[in-house]
């Protein structure tokens, strides 16, 4: 074994894959694991420690896989996080934990997610459930939107002993885990709702089709429901669009209603109602996470895809792994293009995407080279089918409900990083809903902020 | 299909040829809705997200009311349902209430307003002139449908405004013609005067309506139906051009101002999964290729 190197781990073949929905990575076993753990130098100081948002104790639970006792390994996590099978699977672990292990100095870093993947599938496989609290106090406190966020939140309020009510407004629980990520990325059944039976365990009740702002608002869940405290984790699901020409034409869709359908409709699945056009020649607008889970979901449904990206390859948002593996299925990467008009043929279905090539220029004022327009390189992209990934903002439905609930210019919602409070007393949020869209385990790190907070709050106010 | 889900079917109705009325038990919902507002319901794990507009409500009853037209593989599948048979899902109120609710009520006073239903249109047109009526005010209301067969709710909206006219395609009933020779009629030879026209029905209804409005000067509202699937603004399905913007009818709707509505690219976008659903409808009933191409009802 070269101990510069990460014990590699199984994937199905790309041509295979490419045609189902089944999960990519097969992460580790028993013995896989081990050996990987093995490669951790159980630093006094870790330094990946810090690069976790949520801190889990990565040392401790890496040293009880190496000393094969998964179930104590999973324990150990578990007093961190709720959802450690999503985000070992999901997590940028490139530039969070994994980008510190002093491993990574020379050779690769410990694979870190993958270890938290198999100790949470390892579990989860041996009926292994968190431990539960105590009793109860009695106090209630309500939580909005069940995203990482949310269950996050949740999970910690409850395991203080609350009475957790979480509404959401799908008729499923999970968020982007349920109707964004992709099943051959994150299995819905098996990872995702065993996660969230966890957090039920925990005591925490999730009421379904209940939309805040529409069903009830956050001053009646108060006043009339006896909620003491209330916790926002509605995400940041409004899609954006281009605002270019064709953009409504039939066969544009935003990445949001493609995953969706695919996703939490199971739309590529025939024995669902939910319809999909698949399409066959199809342009993924977009460079992120989204961008690359809408054309892979494509390519699994039959499509030939193409993602057009305005920056260069050096620049994608979007998780290494992901990028690695769409490049891998045979989805081809447009760089330094941007679209300029979606053309329309006289049924009103798109019939191709007239885009402008582009070249890096100064560095803007987020520090990245600023993509400028080539003169004179317009040229047609052939395409039946857009899809828009250009990223998402906050839903204003309970921004817009709520007397004395300040958001920001980008329609984010205003609250304190430390402990979650917003400008309304009793109101707390965190994850997408205030930062805009980040990443899974960043709104369970803002969950669990807010758990703190929520707890400091009630106390006070006995 | 019963127990395991929450939301009864507390009565079932049949309005006309393949046209169903029926109240659900939803407490949160019928607590909280408006006339003009929808519901989405999904009768089981397999099933889709389908919208329909909320047609009556009874709070202390905890039911909503809903009516719908069987024409595809998903609403004909919910007409097998019988009272006592529960769906999986049933979300709302979405969407925004009517905006003469919110008009000061001064203001409202001095309209007079006329509702113009087509079809199943007629079903969210009730709940609006019975709120009218319990306010205080009252409205004149036109029922078009293709024949006498597909009028409904006549007798229940009848007892909510003033005047109530009918009108057929075929002149089976009430004056012989669409709604819009109807509009006209009442305007240039009963000497009718109307502030506010609110149009509820199909499509291409609508936008005939709106076209004859303009032409008059009437400030017409009308009600957007375009295929969703979320109803809460996550995923732009029921984007519309509205006044040259974009909007999403779930939530800055479904109601809009008819003037401002790009009816053709409406059209053209609610037909996107018909031929899909067709081969559906093929995959379930054997050989049966045909598939209706879109609302039964009143075509003006
Ligand atoms: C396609 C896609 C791929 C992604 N891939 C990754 C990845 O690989 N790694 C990663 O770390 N991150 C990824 N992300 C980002 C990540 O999923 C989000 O940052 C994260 O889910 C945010 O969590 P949240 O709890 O704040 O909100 P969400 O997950 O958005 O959950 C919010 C929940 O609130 C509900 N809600 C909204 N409004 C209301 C209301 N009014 N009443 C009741 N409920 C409401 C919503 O229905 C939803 O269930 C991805 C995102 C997308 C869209
Ligand atoms: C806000 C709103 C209110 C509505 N209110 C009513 C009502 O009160 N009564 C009633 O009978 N119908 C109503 N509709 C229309 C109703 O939702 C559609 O008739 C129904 O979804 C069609 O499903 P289907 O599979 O039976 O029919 P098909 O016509 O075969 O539908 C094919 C596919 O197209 C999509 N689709 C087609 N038309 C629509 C549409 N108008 N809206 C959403 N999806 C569509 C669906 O995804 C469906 O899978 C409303 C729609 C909206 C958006
Ligand atoms: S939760 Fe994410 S960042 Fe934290 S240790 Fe696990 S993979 Fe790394
Ligand atoms: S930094 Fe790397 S080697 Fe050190 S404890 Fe963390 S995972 Fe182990
Ligand atoms: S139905 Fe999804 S945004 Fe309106």
């Amino acid at each position: 074994m070269d101990v510069l190197k990460k014990v590699p781990v199984k994937e199905q073949n790309p041509k295979v894959r490419a045609t189902n929905f089944d999960e990519v990575c097969y992460g580790y076993n028993f013995d896989e694991a081990k050996q990987e753990a093995s490669r951790c130098l159980q630093c006094k100081n870790p330094k990946c420690v810090a690069g976790c948002p949520v801190s889990i104790n990565i040392p401790g639970f890496i040293k009880e896989i190496g000393n094969g006792n998964m179930e104590a390994a999973f324990q150990e996590i578990s007093k961190y996080s709720a959802l450690p099978a999503v985000c070992g699977r999901v997590c940028p672990q490139e530039t969070q934990c994994e980008q510190r292990c002093i491993r990574g100095i020379k050779g690769e870093p410990v694979s870190i997610g993958k270890l938290e993947r198999f100790a949470a599938d390892w579990a989860r496989e041996n009926k292994i459930e968190p431990k539960k609290p105590h009793a109860t106090n009695g106090r209630k406190v309500a939580v909005i939107g069940a995203g990482p966020s949310g269950l996050t939140c949740a999970g910690d309020l409850a395991k203080l002993g609350y009475e957790v009510t979480i509404f959401e407004a799908l008729h499923e629980p999970g968020g982007v885990l349920v109707y964004g990520i992709p099943e051959f990325r994150l299995p819905k059944n098996t990872v995702v709702k065993a996660e969230i039976e966890n957090v039920k365990a925990l005591g925490v009740k999730i009421e379904t089709n209940v939309i805040i702002g529409k069903s009830i608002t956050i001053d009646e869940l108060i006043e009339e429901e006896g909620f003491e405290a209330v916790f926002i984790g509605s995400g940041a699901g409004l899609p954006k669009f281009m605002g270019i020409p064709g953009e409504n034409a039939n066969g544009v869709f935003s990445a949001n209603e493609y995953l969706t359908r695919s996703n939490l409709m199971k739309a590529f699945d025939d024995s669902y109602d939910t319809p999909i056009i698949a399409g066959r020649k199809v342009a993924v607008v977009g460079g992120g996470n989204v961008a690359m889970d809408a054309a892979r979901t494509a390519l699994r449904l039959g499509a030939d895809v193409t993602i057009v990206y305005r920056r260069s390859e050096a620049e994608l948002p979007a998780r290494a792994e992901e990028v690695h593996h769409a490049k891998e299925e045979g989805i081809k990467l447009q760089t330094l293009t941007n679209p300029k008009e979606i053309l329309v043929n006289e049924n009103g279905w798109v019939c191709g995407m007239r885009c402008v090539k582009m070249e890096l220029g100064e560095p803007d004022e987020t520090g990245r080279k600023k993509p400028i327009e080539k003169k004179g390189s317009e040229f047609v992209l052939e395409a039946d089918t857009v899809i828009m990934a250009l990223g998402t903002s906050p839903n204003p439905l309970i921004s817009s409900t709520t007397k004395g609930l300040d958001t920001n210019k980008y329609r984010c919602i205003i609250a304190d990083e430390e402990n979650g409070q917003t400008t309304k007393m009793g109101v707390f949020a965190g994850g997408d809903a205030v930062t805009g869209s980040a990443t899974v385990i960043l709104a369970m790190g803002a969950g669990k902020a807010a758990a703190k907070g929520i707890d400091q709050y009630l106390q006070n106010n006995e | 299909m019963a127990d395991k889900y929450n939301y009864t079917i507390m009565k079932k109705e049949s309005l006309a040829d393949s046209i169903y009325l029926m109240d659900i038990k939803a407490p949160r919902v019928s607590r909280h809705c408006y006339p003009g507002q929808f519901i989405i319901v999904k009768m089981d794990e397999k099933g889709e997200r389908i919208p329909l507009t909320i047609c009556d409500y009874d709070r202390e009853a905890g039911t909503v009311t809903i009516v719908f037209q069987a024409i595809g593989s998903s609403t004909k599948r919910m007409a097998e349902y019988e009272a006592g048979d529960a769906f999986e899902d049933f979300t709302g109120p979405l969407g925004r209430r009517s905006e003469l609710i919110d008009m000061p009520r001064g203001e409202l006073k001095k309209k007079r307003i006329l509702y113009v239903a087509g079809g199943v249109g007629t079903a969210p047109v009730y709940p609006q002139v019975k709120w009218l009526k319990q306010n205080g005010y009252e409205a004149d209301c036109i029922i078009g449908a293709r024949n006498k067969d597909f009028v409904i709710l006549e007798d229940r909206i009848k007892e909510q405004v003033k005047d109530l006219y009918l009108c057929t395609d075929d002149g089976s009933y009430g004056f012989h013609g669409n709604v819009c020779d109807c509009i006209r009629d009442l305007i240039e030879n009963k000497g009718k005067h109307y502030d506010i026209i609110v149009a509820i029905g199909p499509m291409i209804m609508m936008k005939f309506v709106c076209i004859l409005t303009k032409e008059l000067g009437i400030k017409t509202i009308v009600s957007m139906n375009p295929v969703m699937v979320d109803g809460t603004g996550m995923c732009g399905a029921c984007r519309l051009t509205i006044g040259g913007k974009i909007k999403f009818a779930c939530v800055d709707g479904p109601e809009f101002d008819g003037h401002l509505v790009n009816f053709d690219e409406a059209m053209k976008r609610s037909q996107m999964y018909k031929s899909q659903e067709g081969r559906a409808m093929l995959r379930e009933t054997e050989g049966d290729t045909h598939h209706h191409p879109g609302c039964e009802c009143h075509e003006s």
